[in-house]
């Protein structure tokens, strides 16, 4: 018996171990695509950087014609934060909104909802932006555009430009539609992570339940609502399709965003629209690359704040819930 | 001085407009809430409605099954996207789940340290990866190198954002999955590795599943990264080297087009598109779906049917 065991014991020891390495490769796994990404996008944008220097961000020519190669990228930045902005404004308090209205409903109706709301989240960009080219853009350029476009034209600069439905306006509230469901998720699961002792106590106080969220939920989840918010800021900054279906994809110093209705260009979108055109020999490609290095910074920043900020909150529910 | 009567009269009547103040502002702000949730219900309303409409009016079995006609006809059909689809679904679940799962496994079994809180937190923000960056990287790494487009790049592009879903997944569901059955299983002398395979994995099964059904949701409905690796093509499947069409790729390329014939494809291609997301969506949640609560069944079948 003793024999058995000794011979067992090292072959025991050396598959697990075998066993754990395996996973633990796999586990690192994300660290190093991570850092494969990084390391790659900019190696192989450096020639842009180097040809450009900070003209690259601040410039807004955009030339890919050879020998007259002028690349600037900051019509494409701005168009980026002013979309995932508006956007922002519109989805944000939206969300909030069906997050409450989900956390206060009658199961029959709180259960169907969430459904559905998980459900637009599920809906691919493609089908936004291929709904928001052929029905939404129609719907938006008659009821709202227009309007704002003769009643405000000629006074308020943001509204100075006439409407085409394919601009700036439009990509940002296909943006905001695309960011309710991921906003409205976390925040459900933040505002159902309040202790009901505090809800009850501000009920017991004779609160309403609007009182009920201002003094209850509102103090104690918020910086786990701001983190669902930015988190959502992230999807809306590396959104693709949609917005390029909609934004117009003006590309040089005419896609700086000025006012509301004229045609703009992401981030996003100039590399899904010229990447496939783009020789690789020229500069044009480290031009696009750069870009997608740019923007993914500014989304790698935005999402490890966005984290930060909603897992301090939900290791708050633990401790509440341990205690 | 007042008697005790009027001072009472007087509270009772500031009590009223006190509290009638702040029912107004709190039905205001139900009203408010309740726009809000309506706001958001329009727009899914639509969708549906268009796509299922204008969509299923395309549908034929030649629409499904041929190559696409010569362009503006509105001839012929998306069989190739459909093929694409389905194949790079294929591909990118073979790179991508076996990585996921073991990611997974090495979160929850061996991540309670400072690596594994590491790997859990940069798997999270790599999950909000902008997919057009994916893109761009399978296309530096694998159609640079091969020299032209192909399946394996847009598989490759499509498995980095399915592995970290998967793995999130799979350590979710293994943690809920108690303790004793692991010290049950190494008390018997089992190996670790045949604890984690047969007994843990097996008694999460159904919230993996739940995990990588809802990955594979996700990628199929990808765009972005497949514009700058399987490139789109009109023709049905010819080796994992050469480009190939899909289903998004195929909306987006029939969006461009100018003609009413090229509308009504999309609408096609993209109702085909949502039957396959939905209905992967949809049937996730009824598998799962009890009269209490999704979670109450996941965790009930997580628990080997026991109830804790």
């Amino acid at each position: 018996m003793l024999l058995v065991n000794k011979k067992s014991t090292p072959s025991r020891i050396s598959v697990d171990k075998i066993f754990k390495i395996a996973a633990t490769v796999a586990g690192v796994y994300v660290l190093v695509i991570i850092a494969l990404i990084v390391f790659q996008l900019y190696s192989e944008s450096h020639l842009v950087w180097e040809h450009e220097g900070l003209e690259f961000i601040t410039g807004s020519q955009w030339n890919a014609v050879e020998g007259r190669e002028v690349f600037g990228a900051a019509p494409y930045i701005a168009g980026t934060l002013v979309t995932a902005g508006l956007a922002m404004a519109m989805g944000v308090p939206i969300s909030i909104g069906i997050a409450m209205f989900i956390s206060q409903a009658p199961k029959f109706i709180a259960g169907p909802l969430s459904i559905v709301i998980d459900l637009l989240a599920a809906v691919p960009s493609i089908i936004y932006g291929f709904w928001g080219l052929l029905v939404f853009r129609d719907f938006l350029l008659n009821n709202i555009e227009y309007p704002l476009y003769d009643t405000f034209g000629e006074s308020i600069w943001l509204f100075s430009s006439a409407p085409f439905g394919l601009d700036i306006f439009s990509a940002s509230i296909i943006l905001a539609i695309m960011i309710i469901p991921t906003i409205s998720a976390v925040s459900r699961e933040i505002m159902s992570a309040v202790p009901h002792m505090q809800k009850e106590a501000a009920y017991m106080l004779g609160a309403t339940k609007w009182e009920m969220f201002k003094l209850a939920i509102f103090p104690y989840a918020k910086t786990g609502l701001i983190g669902a918010a930015i988190l959502g800021l992230g999807r809306a900054v590396g959104e693709t399709m949609a917005v390029t279906m909609l934004i117009g994809n003006a590309t040089g110093p005419n896609a700086f965003p000025q006012t509301l209705f004229q045609p703009g260009q992401t981030m996003s979108s100039i590399i899904a629209n010229e990447f496939i055109e783009a020789s690789p020999a020229s500069l044009h490609l480290p031009a696009l690359i750069g870009i997608g290095f740019t923007l993914l910074l500014v989304a790698i920043a935005i999402n490890i704040v966005a984290h930060l900020l909603v897992s301090r909150m939900l290791k708050v529910k633990e401790g509440v819930i341990n205690a | 001085m007042m008697s005790s009567a009027q001072k009472r009269a007087e509270y009772r009547s500031l009590f009223k407009h006190n509290v009638k103040g702040r029912l107004v502002v709190d039905k205001i702000a139900m009203g408010v809430v309740l726009a809000c949730v309506v706001i958001a219900i329009i727009p899914l309303g639509s969708i549906l409605v268009e796509v299922f409409k204008n969509g299923l009016a395309a549908l034929s079995v030649e629409f499904l099954t041929q190559v696409p006609g010569a362009i503006g006809t509105g001839t012929g059909g998306i069989g190739p996207a459909i093929q694409g689809t389905l194949i790079i679904i294929g591909m990118s679940s073979l790179i991508g789940i076996p990585i996921g799962v073991m990611s997974g496994i090495f979160l929850a079994e061996f991540g309670d340290n400072k690596l594994g809180r590491t790997v859990r937190f940069f798997n999270d923000v790599f999950m909000e990866f902008p997919s057009i960056v994916l893109g761009i990287f399978a296309f530096l790494t694998i159609v640079l190198l091969l020299g032209h487009f192909s399946l394996w790049a847009g598989a490759f592009a499509l498995s980095l954002i399915m592995f970290p879903i998967v793995a999130r997944t799979t350590e979710e569901s293994l943690k809920l999955v108690p303790l004793t059955y692991r010290e049950a299983g190494l008390a018997l002398g089992l190996r670790q590795w045949v604890v984690t395979f047969r007994i843990v994995l097996s008694a999460a099964k159904n919230g993996m599943i739940t995990g990588i059904l809802l990955a594979v949701a996700r990628i199929s409905g990808e765009t972005a990264p497949l514009i700058m690796t399987v490139l789109g093509s009109s023709q049905f499947f010819g080796g994992f080297d050469s480009p190939m069409d899909a289903l998004p790729l195929r909306i987006w390329r029939l969006s461009l087009l100018p003609y009413d014939s090229a509308q009504l494809q999309g609408w096609g291609a993209a109702v085909v598109l949502i039957i396959i997301i939905l209905s992967i969506n949809i049937g996730v949640r009824y598998y799962f779906a009890t009269k209490n609560s999704a979670k109450g069944k996941l965790f009930y079948r997580v628990m080997g049917g026991r109830k804790r």
